[in-house]
């Protein structure tokens, strides 16, 4: 991910996840929302599967995620890619409905459908009317269990994810930087290895690898559906009981327990120099804890922190950077706390004009530091907390949106009734916990630079021309 | 998290647009929402979309004269106006007024295309009356303060600088001076380096002055305000604008077919790029060339190029199709990134499809596929959330299509036959393409 493209309005709210593990009916508490069509609605099949209703009644139109609790950090030593690559296999085809027909189905109806792989979770989803909703769950549970794969779609398959790799990140010196400092930053943790694969572990992929993992993780009982849009939730529990519900429960799986990370003693630097930058950038990043592994009002406090120091243009860093000192043509950070296991907090910046990579390094370790040492104003604080409860809000604009927040948090630990409060969590923290998040995770000692250079200047700082 | 998935999402989203900009296809009898015509005393028009489950108003409105509007040799400034609106305006420096929208809870952007500057503001309804007064003050009275406009063309220049290597902005800027040589579209949108450099504050008001007029508007609102409040606000926010814009004209233009560009360099992959002629949207034959490239590689999983290519051979992560039209010219563009072994191979499996599609048109059951999806996948596409609906109304007033489009081009669609899709093929396809390689050479032993 380029962190230049990253956007905090999307980021905030990806974010509630506390392991409290009650499941109920959720009565909806939130906070700025008015209450009666709009109540989530959580349960579970007798199967074990487990379902979230939004309702959204404005279009005739439903989105449907089923989620997996498997993702690439799931994944058997050596078989890296095996989770994105039985995402492209789901496919092609079961018993029942060969290969196409399912395309075919949602393509009738103009429907829209993709699917998406991340380190802690495999998610489908098909966006349609509601009238056929019912159609893609009796298609959707039918691949659940009964896909077929032969050796005459892994060949041409495992072709195209090594096209994807090419494309999305071997042509990208961005992206391959970004590959290579996720993999520094993590020493011990399955997150350190990328998502789509390492190619040489991709080029052995085979079909005894991707039923192997077919079999271990897709049953309804490792499964959340998530249903958005114009439909209720009785309907959705008839619906998901008779197609889904017939799946009989897989054996249980133990704890999604993964090597941890060890004590970080040093500061560690990943450089990429490549011709087809012109212009360096810089980012600094940090193992910090997530929604679902950490000390009450951590995340919360981390997600406002990332917010004050370099939420958008208001922040600190972009005031201080980019406006009043100018050294920077931009700049920010970003808290990753949507994990399952503790994830990551980035500080980013490039230089601008004739300012020097390590000018725009240590004004950004500076703003760190300021914080660590005076802490943040009630008056930034109050405003940051606005900018992510808000944006709470405007998420319900999309249903496939609403799905996605709802389907990732479930999947990494969290509940409905965990969403539902964060903005009360939100609300609550205080200026010291903000200021004691920063102390205790930012020790610029213990980081992660990652520094990508133009070609002719090996030695950092020296720009183009 | 980085994410993988299935359909390349950001390859996927041109082709949204184009559904967007085309306004095509009908939705289903039950989608119909309910557009109401709100026209102010002073004359103000827009469409609104009243719905109240979601405490939150959207508006989006465009100014016809995008960045085809720049004047020669200062390439670049409407698209660095836009980023100034939230930069300063009436009493407000852009300190103040950042504070001031921030405190007000909205999101408000601009963005230059190249037919039309648009803006959008997104609000928590109960804070409607303070994000739409400095909505007002930014269309009204810019600013357009020194220290900002140093700090945003700072920021544009070292955009165009970073990429200034970048095979993929190197093989853009080629690609839009060799099809449409000396006419506007062939400019990027973000300018030159040299361009911005001379551009001045005293630019940026005549700019504004040109561009911001009642005559040149179109608006939408989707979201919790009723007509007669928004009639109020419409007066309000654009009242004091200028009754007539002062455009350049543009000069109608087409691609120039019949080409080969080489972008040389050293990449994992080859990307492959075919342009084609395109169509009006005023066109008779539109629905039928629209449904033609449905079915050659429009539609994402079912598409001809997308089994060939992809599927059967497993040769692109991406490949696709578009019909893209803008005020002045339109095209047909076929894009794919490849292996560059196999390179020669994807390219004479492309120009093999179309050579197919040229000659032989679609089957029936192909179109009557193509047709469900098209019509079905309106308001999937479109019509999805308020931001989605306030785009759509806008794009359907700019091409004039009329209040009832959206029922309207459903049986537009519906009468089109696999003769109709035969004959735009054959006019569409038949002429050589331009055709643009980045990467690698071509191994031609291969293909």
């Amino acid at each position: 991910m380029i962190h230049a493209g990253i956007n905090s309005r999307v980021r905030a709210f990806a974010l509630s996840m506390v392991a409290l593990q009650a499941l109920m009916t959720f009565e909806a508490a939130a906070v700025e929302a008015p209450r009666g069509e709009s109540e989530i609605a959580n349960f579970l099949l007798r199967n074990g599967m487990e379902v979230v209703v939004i309702p959204d009644h404005r279009a005739p139109t439903v989105t449907q995620m089923v989620f997996y609790k498997a993702g690439n950090a799931d994944e058997p030593p050596g078989k890296s890619g095996i989770a994105h690559f039985l995402e492209h296999l789901m496919f092609k085809g079961t018993s029942k409905h060969p290969a196409g027909e399912f395309d075919a189905k949602v393509a009738e109806i103009g429907g829209e459908e993709n699917a998406f792989t991340s380190s802690d979770y495999t998610a489908y989803y098909q966006t349609v009317t509601a009238e056929a909703l019912g159609t893609m769950m009796e298609f959707e549970a039918d691949r659940m269990r009964h896909l077929v794969l032969t050796d005459a779609v892994i060949v041409p398959e495992r072709d195209v994810i090594l096209q994807e790799r090419r494309s999305r990140v071997e042509d990208n010196p961005e992206d391959l930087l970004e590959e290579e400092t996720r993999a520094t930053l993590y020493q011990n943790h399955p997150y350190r290895i990328p998502v789509i694969g390492w190619k040489h572990e991709m080029e052995q992929l085979n079909r005894g690898d991707a039923v192997a993992f077919y079999d271990r993780y897709y049953a309804p009982n490792n499964a959340i559906l998530v249903v958005a849009g114009d439909v209720d939730a009785g309907t959705v529990w008839r619906l998901a009981d008779k197609t889904y519900g017939a799946i009989p429960r897989g054996r249980d799986l133990p704890q999604r327990v993964r090597p941890q990370e060890p004590e970080q003693n040093t500061k560690r630097t990943v450089v990429l120099t490549d011709p087809r930058v012109n212009v360096p950038s810089f980012q600094k990043s940090w193992v910090a804890p997530c929604y679902r592994v950490t000390e009450p009002g951590e995340a919360e406090a981390l997600d406002l922190l990332s917010e004050i120091l370099g939420g958008g243009t208001r922040s600190r860093i972009y005031q201080e950077l980019v406006v009043k000192q100018g050294i920077a043509s931009w700049g920010g950070a970003y808290f990753q706390g949507r994990s399952l296991d503790p994830s990551s907090f980035t500080i980013y910046g490039s230089p601008r004009g004739e300012a020097t990579i390590e000018a725009v390094e240590d004004a950004l370790d500076a703003e760190v530091r300021k914080i660590i040492e005076t802490g943040v104003t009630d008056v930034e604080l109050e405003k940051a907390k606005n900018r992510l409860v808000r944006s709470m809000t405007f998420a319900r604009d999309s249903q496939a949106e609403m799905a996605n927040i709802y389907g990732k948090a479930l999947a990494t630990g969290s509940t409905v009734y965990d969403l539902e409060a964060w903005p009360l969590r939100i609300r609550a923290v205080t200026a010291r916990q903000v200021q004691a998040v920063a102390t205790k995770y930012l020790n610029p000692d213990r980081s992660v630079a990652g520094y990508l250079l133009p070609r002719e200047s090996a030695t950092s700082g020296d720009k183009r021309r | 998290m980085t994410m993988f998935n299935r359909l390349p999402i950001g390859a996927a989203k041109p082709l949204l647009i184009v559904l967007v900009l085309l306004g095509l296809a009908a939705m289903p009898a039950r989608a119909a929402v309910a557009i109401q015509e709100v026209k102010t005393s002073s004359g103000i028009k827009a469409w609104l979309v009243e719905d109240y489950s979601i405490p939150i108003v959207t508006i989006r409105f465009a100014f016809r004269g995008g960045t085809t509007q720049d004047p020669s040799g200062k390439e670049g400034l409407v698209n660095l106006m836009t980023g100034l609106f939230d930069e300063g305006a009436g009493e407000l420096d852009s300190e103040a007024f950042q504070e001031r929208l921030d405190d007000a809870g909205a999101e408000m952007r601009f963005d230059a295309g190249r037919d039309a500057v648009y803006g959008s503001m997104r609000v928590l309804a109960d804070q409607k009356d303070d994000a739409f007064d400095l909505l007002r003050l930014a269309i009204e009275q810019p600013r357009f303060d020194q220290a900002p406009m140093d700090r945003i063309r700072a920021h544009i220049v070292s955009g165009i600088i970073a990429e200034a290597k970048d095979p993929e902005s190197v093989a853009k800027i080629a690609w839009s001076k060799a099809l449409y040589g000396d006419h506007p579209y062939s400019r990027q949108d973000e300018g030159t380096e040299q361009a911005l450099a001379t551009a001045t504050t005293s630019d940026l008001k005549a700019l504004h002055k040109r561009l911001f007029a009642r005559g040149n508007l179109t608006i939408a609102v989707a979201g919790a305000i009723d007509a007669s409040a928004l009639k109020q606000d419409l007066d309000q926010i654009f009242g004091g604008l200028p009754a007539e814009p002062s455009l350049i004209p543009v000069a109608e233009t087409a691609p120039k077919l019949a080409q080969e560009i080489r972008i040389p360099y050293d990449l994992p992959q080859i990307g492959l790029r075919l342009v084609y002629a395109g169509l009006s949207d005023k066109d008779p034959q539109f629905f039928a060339a629209y449904l033609m490239n449905h079915i050659l590689g429009g539609g994402a999983f079912t598409s001809r190029l997308w089994n060939e290519v992809r599927e059967k051979r497993g040769l692109a992560y991406h490949i696709g199709s578009a019909l893209v039209n803008n005020d002045h010219a339109s095209v047909l563009v076929i894009r794919t990134e490849t292996r560059p072994d196999r390179a020669a191979e994807a390219l004479s499996l492309v120009r093999a499809e179309v050579r197919r599609m040229a000659e032989e048109g679609v089957s029936e059951e192909e179109l009557e596929a193509a047709k469900k999806y098209v019509i079905g996948g309106y308001a999937i596409d479109n019509l999805n959330s308020s931001r989605a609906i306030a785009n759509t109304l806008v794009a359907i007033q700019m091409q004039d299509l009329g209040i009832d489009h959206i029922e309207r081009r459903k049986q537009l669609i519906q009468a089109v036959t696999v003769e109709d899709v035969r004959s735009a093929a054959k006019r569409l396809l038949s002429a050589d393409p331009a055709v643009m390689i980045v990467g690698p050479p071509l191994e031609r032993t291969k293909g």
